[in-house]
């Protein structure tokens, strides 16, 4: 059992740090900590995937010498997931961030469950 | 005819490339380019659904240079083009029920950015129903989840951004757990194409190497889809979100977006896993019980509310509950019924939610059903469709409500297991009395006449109003009355899924 989480060492990081991402997604009140969790979350995926597609002793699937022996090179598939992963999360970031701005402009909060209630306050008047 | 199989991709990428397009124009040339970009994918949509409905197989098309299993494909097959075409129509019609509160609720140098996320929305339902890769399945879910937050907060009211937040909270955890889903499945399997995929499971499972981390990504696969379609507990984000939007946010939320998602579940049921194998690892079991659960608590919760926007928004908590049921119990029958429900629910609700707008006048402070009473008087035609709608969510002959009510127990009465059949039966008759309490509660209200006629506010009922109800009023009688071919082309479709 020790043996199999020390020899895949990678998995258990990438699990442990989408914890702590979706934890704080999930369970902060700050807008930009839930947004910095999200990072963690979407970049404990990306070391996932990367660790997945990782060979030993290998390079990086770019054929610069123009050789192209796959044996030579590791999985390319999995970077590809990761770049298209980020690309994904950066927007999705962006927007979250831009939502948080607007929020802040109005109510002067980060906190969402103040923004919450002062929401439900403007609805009452 | 084989030019017809080019048709799905030119559909995705029309409405794809449309959305860019749409940000230099001007409000009125971004909305001429959506109607015409929604009515030409329906137009296309048809000809593939007439193709496959000829040829009676399903087709799949190779994407780029690289043949399966590396490249990426659509596959077309009757359920995936009669459901693409249903939700072109679905959402031309709930644009031009809701094209005056759109018009009045945005402002004009605005108004392009709401046609280009219906667009990106549009672009994202075509490709999540015709799609056979998960990895491509997901960035559509993503594009999918960023024009829906738009539609939500276009209106820009506190209470829509705060909706909105919540709205991308919920869904990015949700899209975190399919990511990863998706990842151990890549993982154990090596495959990102459905069918190489299904192989790599169906060997996996024999050998009985790699079951855990099979068992834990479809749960979380099911868990992500089921936060993003709001199923019971993770409904949390929904009210706000269907409540207050703008009429066509409201209308094309609430029956397209997350049945574009439920319509990836199937598909990961049906291609990916197959169903004994979801049998034997028991998520069907946990799904059937959060619908059961769905069904009741959304309606619960829909009778305590005083705002009827709110209510028909929990109503879809209890609707999405019914479809859910469907899978959960996870037979032929049982699944047919759920897509049936999806189309009905679809009809249904953007019906009710564009009614619901013309009788408040698209102001959510007169949503309130102290003020709607004696609404139907004011506006005649959105009157009878918000009863109409009604009257289907109900579940009355002749609409479809009723028909995919009778589906589900026909299903149920089908089931080995007598236990889960009486429970099924049960749910089905208790929802029904739920929703009968606050719908038909509802209807009479807005037909009671006021006393005093001097504290109504007035409406007014436009042609697009009158188009877009009557419409969907003939749809959901479509639908009620003639289930018959509809039920076997998802029989069809489901067959060769």
């Amino acid at each position: 059992m020790f043996d199999e989480l020390i020899h895949n060492y990678l998995a258990v990081v990438s699990m442990v740090l989408f914890g702590i991402g979706f934890g704080n997604l999930l369970l902060q009140k700050n807008l930009i900590k839930k947004i910095i969790g999200m990072n963690i979350m979407d970049t404990a995926v990306y070391l996932f995937l990367a660790s997945m597609g990782y060979i030993s002793g290998r390079l990086a699937p770019i054929a610069t010498d123009g050789n192209t022996d796959p044996s030579r090179y590791i999985n390319p598939i999995p970077s590809g997931l990761v770049l298209t992963g980020i690309v994904v999360s950066v927007s999705v970031t962006a927007l979250m961030l831009a939502l948080t701005v607007r929020l802040y402009r109005r109510y002067h909060s980060l906190d969402i469950d103040a923004i919450t209630l002062m929401v439900q306050q403007e609805h009452r008047e | 005819m084989d030019w017809i199989r080019n048709l799905p991709l030119i559909a995705i990428l029309l409405s794809m490339v449309s959305g860019p397009v749409s940000s230099v124009l001007s409000g009125r040339a971004a909305r001429r380019v959506s109607f015409f970009v929604v009515v030409t994918s329906g137009i296309l949509s048809i000809l593939v659904f007439w193709y496959v409905l000829r040829t009676g197989e399903p087709f799949t098309y190779k994407m780029g240079a690289f043949p399966a299993p590396f490249g990426n494909e659509i596959r077309v097959g009757v359920l995936e083009a009669m459901t693409a075409t249903f939700f072109c129509f679905i959402m031309l019609l709930s644009l031009i029920g809701g094209y005056h509160f759109t018009a009045a609720d945005i402002a004009e140098d605005r108004e392009n950015l709401f046609y280009i996320l219906i667009n990106l929305l549009l672009a994202s339902l075509l490709a999540l129903i015709y799609t056979n890769d998960l990895f491509t399945g997901y960035v559509f879910i993503e594009i999918n989840t960023i024009s829906a937050c738009g539609l939500i907060m276009i209106r820009g009211w506190g209470r829509n951004l705060l909706a909105a937040v919540k709205y991308m909270i919920m869904s990015l955890l949700g899209s975190g757990l399919l990511l990863i889903a998706i990842s151990i499945l890549y993982g154990i399997t090596g495959h990102l194409l459905m069918e190489p995929m299904h192989e790599s499971i169906v060997d996996i499972v024999r050998e009985g190497t790699y079951t855990e981390p099979l068992t834990v990504a479809v749960g979380l696969f099911c868990v992500g889809i089921a936060i993003k379609s709001a199923l019971f507990p993770f409904h949390s984000w929904l009210p706000d979100a269907y409540g207050y939007s703008t009429c066509a946010s409201s209308a094309i939320l609430s029956s397209l977006v997350s049945k574009g998602y439920i319509f990836l579940l199937i598909k990961f049921f049906y291609r990916v896993i197959g169903t004994d194998i979801i049998r034997s690892i028991q998520v069907d079991d946990v799904l059937f019980v959060f619908g059961i659960a769905g069904m009741l608590i959304g309606s619960m919760s829909a009778i305590q509310q005083p705002d009827v926007g709110r209510m028909i928004a929990f109503s879809s908590v209890a609707q999405i509950g019914y479809i859910y049921m469907g899978f959960g119990i996870n037979t032929e029958a049982g699944v047919i019924a759920s897509i049936f429900h999806i189309l009905a629910h679809a009809a249904g609700k953007s019906l009710l939610f564009v009614s619901l707008n013309g009788l408040s006048g698209g102001n959510w402070e007169n949503m309130n059903y102290r003020k709607l009473r004696g609404a139907a008087y004011r506006n005649r035609i959105a009157g009878v469709g918000f009863a109409v709608g009604s009257l289907s969510m109900v579940g009355i002959p002749l609409l479809a409500g009723f028909t995919s009510k009778v589906y589900f127990a026909q299903a149920a009465f089908a089931l080995p297991s007598r236990s889960k059949m009486l429970v099924m039966l049960v749910a089905l008759a208790v929802s029904t009395i739920l929703n009968a309490m606050y719908f038909i509660g509802q209807t009479i209200n807005i037909y009671t006449p006021l006393q005093r006629k001097d504290t109504a506010f007035s409406v007014k009922a436009g042609k697009a109003m009158w188009v877009a109800v009557v419409s969907f009023i003939v749809i959901n009688l479509l639908l009620g009355i003639g289930s018959e071919p509809i039920f076997s082309w998802i029989q069809t479709g489901l067959s060769r899924f």
